[in-house]
């Protein structure tokens, strides 16, 4: 094959079982101790999180708590100085690249909603459906039956059914949402990543996100990264609140919303 | 079996019309050139021959840039620099076809070592006696030196306008290169006076309308093989490279291996042109490798319509018909309308022409006939 040899690269090797406790190994997902800094700045300092298999958690902060920091360095896009960062209970996400920690089973959906704007929603869903993902996989791949049902499957679920064959680029913004939502579940990953899921939506759409997530995280861990408080109470699950870099607060809404800290730094008295 | 679900399948309504033209001008062009005679209203010139097969071997070449560009967003401003390398490599078994015909009369060596007192045939030279060897080359040299720039460059990922000038620097550091007599392929004379190819006597009119045709043929396999690319599951991936690189890698797809390959299937596609365009132009020279021609390049795919492979082919053709006319009629002015074309082209029809064209046709077909239910409402595009 001709590009082989980068390949090599991607198997992620296991981190050595020993030393690691059992709290790590029966985590999905593990940070402790990560510390990032841009030009001195610190945007994640000294953080730990632990997401339990299952489990659906909530992030909440003030601008520039770090949160979005958090996201790239699970996703790879960011590299932490310091600390680990462990998928799975035994792999190392800080040594590989976006693409192996995708394929690992992580999606992320990003704050500002990007879908392959030219490609149409039935595409775009199609692309993000797990199969060969090889460059000459995809050139000799056909459209198969199964990967057809699972495109069907997907788009009912988010609601695009009748919006198939039009262009990802001239749907509305609550719809490409929507339709990000789609991919990520399309890849069936172990783990979703979600930032501001509901921004720039109606009362009416984000009522009908919410559900769709609690819906998604019966199968899957789910993150979700939100400003909205309404949003977050509607979802009913455990939340930690970030600030400068590390975590403030964590419990459910009632308790960290009821925390001094969390009251002065973020909601305000 | 697959060929003809292929075509029935991948191939539209423009595909098929530019692909019937190029089969009739294959086999039209030769006919009235060498059968018909000169004083009829038919025939069609030697001259004409000549330089519309030069047009079929930039057209190849613009399609290599649109299958990059326009699908992967690799704006490549050093492409001259692989359809040169095909070039030379033809140029080099054309060389060694002269044999002890030089000015020279030596066995072996072609003029320009003789006269610069070479003892021996360099090591580059060797086996290009051999067509096979030749043509295995034309692909291997441009193909090689795309793979080992695009390994390091889309792995370092290094992209958008930093890219574009480092393509450019890697042709602008070739023709420096070739420049040099002690490079060993003929400095800045380059390669010509070449006699004959296969046997054929390349200036015979037969060789020459072959030549045509077998660019024309070229022409046609290098668009199959472009759209059967862009229109696989592949191609909708070099798309969402091109309109989103990050949320493709976010969905798991290796972004520099898609690259990789289409940059390495256009660098050859490149090569083979140069390889074709060279026996009809009778002379490869290190100005081929000069940044301009690269961007001049641009400038046809921008005019023809990026990212619609036929418009790639058609604006190589469009402008240079324009550029054999204006430098016959204003030699001063032409690289100001070239200038200016791109100008407008890029301010009134970004599409350029084909994309304008095809949106028009859309558009009139829609108001003549009103779109029956569901669609109604929905954005014309």
């Amino acid at each position: 094959m001709l590009i082989d040899p980068m390949d090599t690269q991607l198997p992620a090797e296991p981190v050595k079982a020993i030393e690691r406790p059992q709290i790590v190994t029966q985590s999905l997902l593990y940070l402790d101790g990560v510390s990032v800094s841009f030009d001195g700045f610190r945007a994640i300092n000294n953080l730990s999180l632990i997401i339990a298999p299952g489990e659906m958690r909530a992030i909440i902060g003030p601008n520039g708590a770090g949160k979005t920091t958090m996201m790239d360095i699970i996703t790879g896009k960011t590299k932490p100085d310091t600390g680990d960062v462990i998928f799975a209970g035994e792999v190392d996400l800080t040594r590989l690249d976006e693409t192996a920690i995708a394929n690992l089973g992580i999606g992320c959906k990003f704050q500002k909603p990007t879908v392959f704007e030219s490609h149409t929603v039935e595409d775009n869903v199609d692309m993000a459906v797990k199969a060969d993902r090889t460059v000459f996989g995809t050139l000799f791949q056909r459209r198969s039956a199964e990967i057809a049902r699972r495109v069907d499957e997907i788009l009912g679920i988010v609601r695009l059914g009748d919006h198939r064959k039009r262009l990802a680029g001239d749907l509305s913004h609550g719809q490409k949402q929507w339709l990000e939502i789609g991919m990520l579940l399309a890849q069936d990953p172990k783990l979703l990543l979600v930032d501001e899921p509901a921004a720039g939506m109606t009362d009416v759409e984000t009522a009908a996100t919410a559900d769709l997530l609690k819906d998604i995280a019966k199968t899957h861990s789910v993150v979700v990264v939100e400003h909205d408080m309404g949003f977050i109470r509607e979802l009913g699950v455990k939340v930690t609140c970030l600030h400068e870099g590390s975590v403030l607060a964590e419990g459910s809404l009632d308790q960290v919303s009821s925390d001094e800290r969390v009251i002065e730094v973020y909601l305000g008295r | 079996m697959m060929l003809t679900r292929f075509l029935l399948e991948k191939i539209d309504r423009t595909g098929w019309i530019f692909l019937v033209l190029l089969a009739l001008a294959a086999v039209m062009v030769p006919v009235l050139n060498l059968a018909v005679p000169p004083g009829s209203p038919f025939h069609v010139s030697n001259t004409a021959v000549s330089l519309w097969g030069k047009y079929m071997t930039y057209a190849l070449l613009a399609l290599a840039v649109d299958l990059v560009w326009g699908y992967c967003g690799i704006l490549s401003l050093g492409h001259g620099a692989f359809f040169a390398l095909g070039g030379y490599a033809m140029g080099m078994y054309l060389m060694r076809q002269i044999g002890p015909r030089g000015v020279y009369s030596h066995p072996i060596l072609p003029d320009f070592m003789v006269f610069l007192n070479w003892k021996e045939l360099p090591l580059t030279w060797w086996g290009f006696s051999s067509f096979p060897y030749a043509l295995f080359m034309v692909a291997l040299v441009p193909g090689l030196l795309a793979f080992v720039f695009g390994w390091f460059a889309f792995r370092s990922r290094v992209t958008g306008v930093y890219l574009s000038i480092i393509t450019q620097a890697l042709t602008y550091a070739l023709m420096l290169a070739f420049f040099r007599n002690d490079m060993g392929f003929g400095g800045n004379n380059g390669l010509t006076d070449f006699k004959d190819i296969l046997g054929f006597n390349i200036q015979s009119q037969t060789t020459r309308a072959v030549l045509f045709s077998l660019s024309v043929v070229a022409l046609m396999i290098g668009y199959l093989l472009a759209r059967a690319i862009v229109t696989s599951k592949a191609g909708k991936i070099l798309i969402a490279v091109r309109d989103a690189e990050a949320r493709t890698r976010f969905l798991g797809y290796r972004v520099e291996h898609f690259k990789l390959f289409v940059w390495t299937v256009s660098a050859v596609m490149a090569g083979i042109a140069g390889a074709l365009y060279v026996p009809q132009v009778g002379i490869i020279n290190p100005s081929e490798f000069s940044p301009a021609n690269s961007i001049e390049t641009i400038v046809w795919v921008a005019v023809g319509g990026r990212g619609t492979l036929v418009g790639a082919a058609l604006g190589a053709g469009i402008v240079n018909f324009a550029k054999s006319w204006f430098t016959g009629a204003f030699p001063q002015g032409w690289l100001f309308a070239l200038g200016g074309l791109f100008i407008v082209v890029t301010l009134f029809l970004p599409k350029g022409i084909l994309g304008t064209f095809t949106d028009w046709w859309k558009r009139r077909g829609e108001t003549r006939e009103p779109p029956a239910g569901k669609a109604v409402g929905q954005p014309a595009e």
